[in-house]
C-alpha cells in the first residue's frame, strides 16, 4: 500500500541576521492513511517547523531549502499556490498549538467556520452552518446554536481547542496535522481531548501527525512514533517499541529522565548539558556533546539505518535489543 | 454600557466646565476685560454703558454667575469688527470647516489605509518602500508650504483649478454646501488634499505598523491553514483587526484637523472658522478669539467623547459592563 | 555589620539596566549602516553648520538695509546684480539676496526650535521623573495636566497663547515649550516607572541618598533611550511649528524672520509666478526637517528593544 504521505528529505532553513538557523535539516518520514504518527522532541528541535513545512506555512525569513513532501502523487514542496490552497484545510488540515492565538478575536466563530467551509464548497450560507453545527456536536460542545453566535474569548481553552478540532474535521480531511493542540489545557481537559481524537481518528480513519515534546500523551495515543533531535530524525519506529526498547542514546535517556512511581526516592536523572542551537551545530551527530556512547566515529553524520523491521536510527551506537525477552508484543 | 456611557459623559462635562472657568479666570480676573470685551473704538459714553451691561463693575463672584448665564445663553460677546454676536459669526463659518475636514479625513482614509496595507505586506519591495518614503515627505513638509506648492503647480503654472476661496455652493438642508457643484468641487480639491496630506503619512505609517504586527499573528497563519484565499485574509481578517487602532487615531484626528484647518483655510482663502480665527488675531477682535477657543474646545472634548464611546464599541473584547475608566 | 559587599558597590556610579540598542558608540554605528539615515545626519550637520557660520558665508547681510539695493528687486535666480555678484537664489521685492535671506533665517528657525527642545526636554523630564518617583497625589496631578494638554492640538494651544501674548522671539519659544512638555513628560514618566520598581532605586533609598541624587544620577541615565527617540521626532515638529505660527504672522517678529516668514512673505508672489521668494526658503525648511525624521526614524528602530532580535 502506497503511503499517504511520504515526506523525504524536508530542509527547512531560517535566514536571519545572525546566521543561517537550519530548523529543519533532512527529515524524511511517511505516513500510512488512518495511521497515527507521533512526531516528539523538545522545544527547537524543529517539529512544529516540520509540521509547518509540510504545508508551507513557513514565514520569512524561512524557507524550505530541499526536499519532497509526496502527498497522493504530488510534491506539495513545489506546487503551485493555487492547487496548495486547495488542499489547505480540505485534504490536510492543521490544529495549532493555542486556541486563543489562532482564532482572530474580532471576528465571530460562525464567521471563520463557514469561512472556512466555503474556502472549499460553494455552499450556501445555510448549508455551511449545518456542517459546523454537524462538526461541533462531533467534537462535544452542546448547544452549538450559542457558540457560533459568540466570539473566541468567551470560550475557556479546552471549549476553543475543541473549535479548532472542529473547523479541522469540516471538509473530512486525509490527514491531520495536530501541533502540541492539548499542551496549553489543563490536564484532565487534555485526556478528555486525546481520548476524543482518538476515536475521532478510528471512527473517520483520518491519519494524524500529532507534535508533542510529552511522551506520555504520544504513547497513549500513536501507532508509530518519530523523535526528533536538533532538526533532525533520530529514531523512528513502532510506538510501543520505541517506548519499550528505545535505540538512540537520546530516547533512552528521555525515557530515563521521566519519573515515575517506581523511580521515587532515587534522584532524577536527566540528560546533561542543553540542545544546541540551530544556529551553530555541532560537527557529526548532534546529540554527540551530551551522549554517554559518544566518541570519535561520531564526528561524522550518522545516517539513519534501519536496525529492525520498522524500527530505524540514526546513530553510530544504537542500544541494541539483547533477548527476544526484551521484544514487546 | 450605560454606566460607561454616564461616567465619560460626566467627564467630559467636568472637561468643558474647567476650561469655562480657566477662559473666565484669563479674561475677567487676570486679563483687563475692559480691553478684550469692549471695543477700543468705543465713545466714552458706550464705554460706560458697555461695562454697566456686562456688569464689569460689579464683584467678580457676581461676574462669574452673569458669565456662566451668558456662556449657558450662547453669548460670548459681540464682534468688534461686525458688531454680531461672536459665537453666530463663527457657527455661520462652521460648515465650510467642517466640510473641508470631512473630505479631507475621507482622503487620507480611503487612500491612506490601502496604501498602508500593501506597504505592511511587502515591505521590501519597490512599491513598499517607495510608499513609506512618500510617506516622510508628507509628513516632513510643513502643512503651509505644501499648499502653497499646490497652489503654484496647479493654479498658477498647470492653471487646472482655482487658487482660492470657496466657489459657489449649494443649499443642502439649510447648510451651503460647495461638495455638490462642480465649481464648489473645483475649489474644495486643492485645500483638502492639502489637509489630507499630513494626515495622509499618519495613516499610511499607522496602516503599515498595524500590517505588519497582524501579519504576522498566529490567526493568519490559521487562516492561510484553512486554505482561505490570500484576498479574504487581508480583506476580512487583518483590516478588520487594524480598522481599530486606526480608527480611535482617525477620531483624535478629527480635532487636529480642525486646528490644522486654520493654516489650510489661511493658505486658500477657504471661509472658514479658523481664517475667521486669523483674521481676528490680526484685527485684535478679541471676543471672537475668545469665542472661538471656547467652541473648539467642546468639540474636541465631544469628539474625544464619541471616539471613546466608538472604540469600546468595536472591539468586542471590551466587555463593557466590566469597563470602569 | 560587614561593609566590604557594600564597599565594592559604588553608589554614586549609576546602575545601568540592560539599555536596548547598547553603548553610544554602538548606535551610532548601527545609525550609520542605514543609508536614509546617514543622508538624514548629512543634510541636519549641512544645515546646522550654515546657520551657525551665517555671518561668514552669507554673501550678504539681509538685514543691513543699507546694502540693499532696490533696484536689485524681484530679480530670478541666476541673475546677476548691477555690481556684478550672482544671486543664485534669486532675490525679494526689497532686493534681499535669497541664499543670505534663508541662511540667516535658518539660523532663527534652528535656535527658536532647539532651545524651545531643550527646554521643554528639562521640564518634561522634571515633571516626569517627579511623577513617577514621588507617585500617589504629584503624580496624578501632573499627569492630569499633561493629558489635558496633550488633548488638544498644539497648534491650537501655540495659537491662543500668542494671540494673547503678542509676537516675539522669547514668547514664541515660550509657546513651543508649552505645547512640547507634556510629551517628554509622560514618555519619562512611562521609563522612571518601570525604573523605579528596580532593585537599584530601592538599594539607594535605604542608603538614605538624598531624593534629587537617585532621581537625577540613578533613574534619569535610564530614561534616555526613549527620550531621545521623542526629541529628535519633536524637534522636526517645533520646527515646523515656529514656522506655521510665523506663517500665520503670530510668531517670530519681522525684524528676525525665521524661514517661515520668508514663505509668508513670499506668498503674495506666488500668484504673479515669482515663485523663488516662497519655495527656496521652504526647500530648506524641508530639508532640514526631513534630515532631523530619517534620523529619528532610525533610532527608533534601533532604540526599540521589541524590535530587537
Amino acid at each position: 500500500m502506497t503511503a499517504l504521505l511520504q515526506v523525504e528529505n524536508l530542509a527547512t532553513h531560517y535566514f536571519t541576521g545572525d546566521g543561517v538557523a537550519k530548523a529543519v535539516d533532512g527529515v524524511s518520514f511517511s505516513l500510512n492513511k488512518g495511521e497515527i504518527l507521533g512526531l516528539v522532541g523538545e522545544s527547537g528541535s524543529g517539529k512544529t517547523c516540520t509540521g509547518f513545512s509540510i504545508l508551507r506555512l513557513i514565514d520569512a525569513p524561512g524557507r524550505i531549502v530541499s526536499g519532497r513532501v509526496m502527498f497522493d502523487g504530488q510534491d506539495l514542496a513545489s506546487l503551485d499556490t493555487a492547487a496548495l490552497r486547495a488542499i489547505r484545510g480540505k485534504r490536510i488540515a492543521m490544529i495549532f498549538q493555542d486556541p486563543m492565538m489562532t482564532l482572530n478575536p474580532v471576528l465571530r466563530i460562525d464567521t471563520q467556520m463557514v469561512e472556512a467551509v466555503r474556502a472549499h464548497s460553494k455552499v450556501s450560507c445555510k448549508a455551511a452552518l449545518d456542517r459546523c453545527r454537524q462538526v461541533l456536536a462531533m467534537v462535544g460542545i452542546p448547544a452549538p446554536e450559542e457558540r457560533l453566535a459568540s466570539y473566541p474569548h468567551h470560550f475557556s481553552g479546552g471549549m476553543r481547542q475543541r473549535v479548532a478540532i472542529a473547523i479541522a474535521l469540516l471538509h473530512e480531511p486525509d490527514l491531520i496535522i495536530a501541533d502540541e493542540p492539548t499542551t496549553a489545557l489543563d490536564v484532565t481537559i487534555q485526556a478528555q481531548i486525546l481520548a476524543e481524537v482518538q476515536k475521532l481518528c478510528a471512527d473517520t480513519g483520518t491519519a494524524m501527525i500529532w507534535i508533542s515534546h510529552d511522551l506520555a500523551v504520544v504513547s497513549a495515543l500513536a501507532d508509530r512514533i518519530a523523535v526528533m533531535y536538533a532538526g533532525r530524525i533520530v529514531e523512528q519506529g513502532r510506538a510501543a517499541e520505541v517506548i519499550e526498547a528505545p535505540l538512540h542514546p537520546y530516547t533512552r535517556g528521555l525515557m530515563d529522565s521521566v519519573p515515575s512511581r517506581n523511580t521515587r526516592g532515587t534522584p532524577l536523572r536527566q540528560i546533561p548539558g542543553m540542545a544546541p542551537s540551530t544556529l551553530d551545530l555541532p560537527k557529526g551527530c548532534s546529540f554527540r556533546p551530551r551522549c554517554p556512547r559518544g566518541d570519535g566515529a561520531c564526528l561524522s553524520q550518522p545516517p539513519e539505518v534501519e536496525h529492525y523491521p520498522g524500527a530505524s536510527a540514526r546513530c553510530f551506537h544504537p542500544h541494541m535489543r539483547e533477548a527476544t525477552a526484551e521484544m514487546p508484543a | 454600557m450605560l454606566v460607561y456611557m454616564i461616567r465619560r459623559f460626566g467627564q467630559s462635562l467636568f472637561a468643558i466646565a474647567a476650561m469655562a472657568l480657566l477662559v473666565f479666570v484669563g479674561v475677567y480676573a487676570i486679563g483687563n476685560p475692559v480691553d478684550i470685551l469692549i471695543s477700543p473704538e468705543a465713545t466714552e459714553l458706550d464705554r460706560e454703558a458697555q461695562i454697566i451691561r456686562l456688569g464689569l463693575d460689579k464683584p467678580l463672584w457676581e461676574q462669574f454667575l452673569l458669565y456662566v448665564v451668558n456662556v449657558a445663553r450662547g453669548d460670548l460677546g459681540n464682534s468688534f469688527v461686525y458688531g454680531t454676536p461672536a459665537l453666530t459669526l463663527i457657527l455661520q463659518r462652521l460648515p465650510a470647516t467642517l466640510e473641508l475636514a470631512l473630505v479631507a479625513l475621507a482622503i487620507s482614509v480611503f487612500l491612506g489605509v490601502p496604501l498602508g496595507v500593501i506597504a505592511g505586506l511587502r515591505p521590501d519591495t519597490a512599491a513598499g518602500r517607495s510608499i513609506m518614503a512618500g510617506s516622510i515627505l508628507g509628513f516632513s513638509l510643513p502643512n503651509f508650504w505644501q499648499g502653497m506648492m499646490l497652489i503654484l503647480i496647479f493654479a498658477v503654472i498647470l492653471g487646472w483649478l482655482p487658487a482660492g476661496g470657496r466657489g459657489t455652493t449649494a443649499d443642502v438642508l439649510g447648510l451651503q454646501l460647495s461638495i455638490f457643484t462642480r465649481d464648489g468641487l473645483a475649489h474644495l480639491i486643492l485645500p483638502a488634499i492639502n489637509l489630507a496630506l499630513f494626515k495622509l503619512s499618519l495613516v499610511i505609517r499607522l496602516a503599515r505598523a498595524a500590517t505588519r504586527e497582524v501579519a504576522l499573528q498566529d490567526y493568519v497563519k490559521f487562516a492561510r491553514a484553512k486554505g482561505l484565499s490570500e484576498r479574504r485574509i487581508v480583506l476580512v481578517h487583518i483590516l478588520k483587526t487594524i480598522m481599530i487602532p486606526i480608527t480611535t487615531v482617525l477620531g483624535l484626528e478629527l480635532a487636529s484637523m480642525i486646528a490644522f484647518g486654520i493654516v489650510t483655510e489661511t493658505v486658500f482663502s477657504w471661509p472658514g472658522m479658523g481664517k475667521l480665527l486669523i483674521d481676528s488675531i490680526e484685527l485684535l477682535d478679541r471676543p471672537v478669539i475668545v469665542a472661538y477657543l471656547m467652541l473648539t474646545v467642546f468639540m474636541i472634548v465631544m469628539i474625544n467623547l464619541v471616539v471613546d464611546v466608538l472604540y469600546a464599541v468595536l472591539d468586542p473584547r471590551i466587555n463593557l459592563k466590566d469597563v470602569t475608566t | 555589620m560587614s561593609d566590604t559587599a557594600l564597599d565594592s558597590v559604588n553608589l554614586d556610579e549609576p546602575a545601568r539596566g540592560a539599555r536596548p540598542g547598547g553603548s553610544l558608540k554602538r548606535i551610532l554605528a548601527r545609525l550609520f549602516e542605514d543609508r536614509l539615515a546617514l543622508i538624514g545626519f548629512a543634510l541636519v550637520a549641512i544645515t546646522a553648520v550654515a546657520a551657525i557660520a551665517a555671518p561668514l558665508i552669507a554673501p550678504q547681510n539681509p538685514y543691513d538695509l543699507a546694502g540693499l539695493d532696490i533696484m536689485d528687486g524681484g530679480l530670478a535666480p541666476g541673475s546677476q546684480s548691477m555690481a556684478g555678484k550672482t544671486y543664485w537664489l534669486g532675490t525679494d521685492e526689497q532686493g534681499r539676496d535669497m541664499l543670505s535671506a534663508i541662511v540667516y533665517g535658518l539660523r532663527v528657525s534652528l535656535y527658536v526650535a532647539g532651545s524651545a527642545t531643550l527646554i521643554a526636554l528639562a521640564v518634561g523630564m522634571a515633571m516626569g521623573i517627579s511623577a513617577a518617583y514621588f507617585g500617589r497625589f504629584a503624580d496624578t496631578a501632573i499627569m492630569r495636566i499633561a493629558d489635558l494638554q496633550l488633548g488638544f492640538p498644539p497648534i491650537l494651544i501655540a495659537l491662543i497663547l500668542l494671540a494673547v501674548l503678542g509676537r516675539g522671539i522669547d514668547k514664541v519659544i515660550l509657546a513651543l515649550v508649552l505645547t512640547q512638555w507634556a510629551y517628554y513628560a509622560r514618555v519619562v514618566r512611562g521609563s522612571a516607572l518601570v525604573e523605579n520598581q528596580k532593585d537599584y532605586v530601592a538599594a539607594a533609598r535605604c542608603l538614605a541618598l538624598s531624593d534629587i541624587r537617585i532621581m537625577a544620577r540613578h533613574l534619569l541615565p535610564n530614561c534616555l533611550p526613549p527620550l531621545i527617540v521623542v526629541a529628535t521626532v519633536q524637534i522636526a515638529h517645533a520646527i515646523s511649528l515656529e514656522a506655521t505660527l510665523s506663517f500665520l504672522g503670530v510668531g517670530v517678529p519681522i525684524t528676525e524672520p525665521s524661514l517661515g516668514l520668508l514663505i509668508a512673505n513670499g506668498y503674495d508672489y506666488l500668484l504673479s509666478g515669482r515663485y523663488w521668494v516662497a519655495v527656496f526658503p521652504g526647500v530648506a525648511l524641508l530639508l532640514i526637517i526631513v534630515g532631523v525624521n530619517l534620523v529619528g526614524d532610525r533610532l527608533r528602530d534601533i532604540l526599540n528593544p521589541r524590535l530587537q532580535k
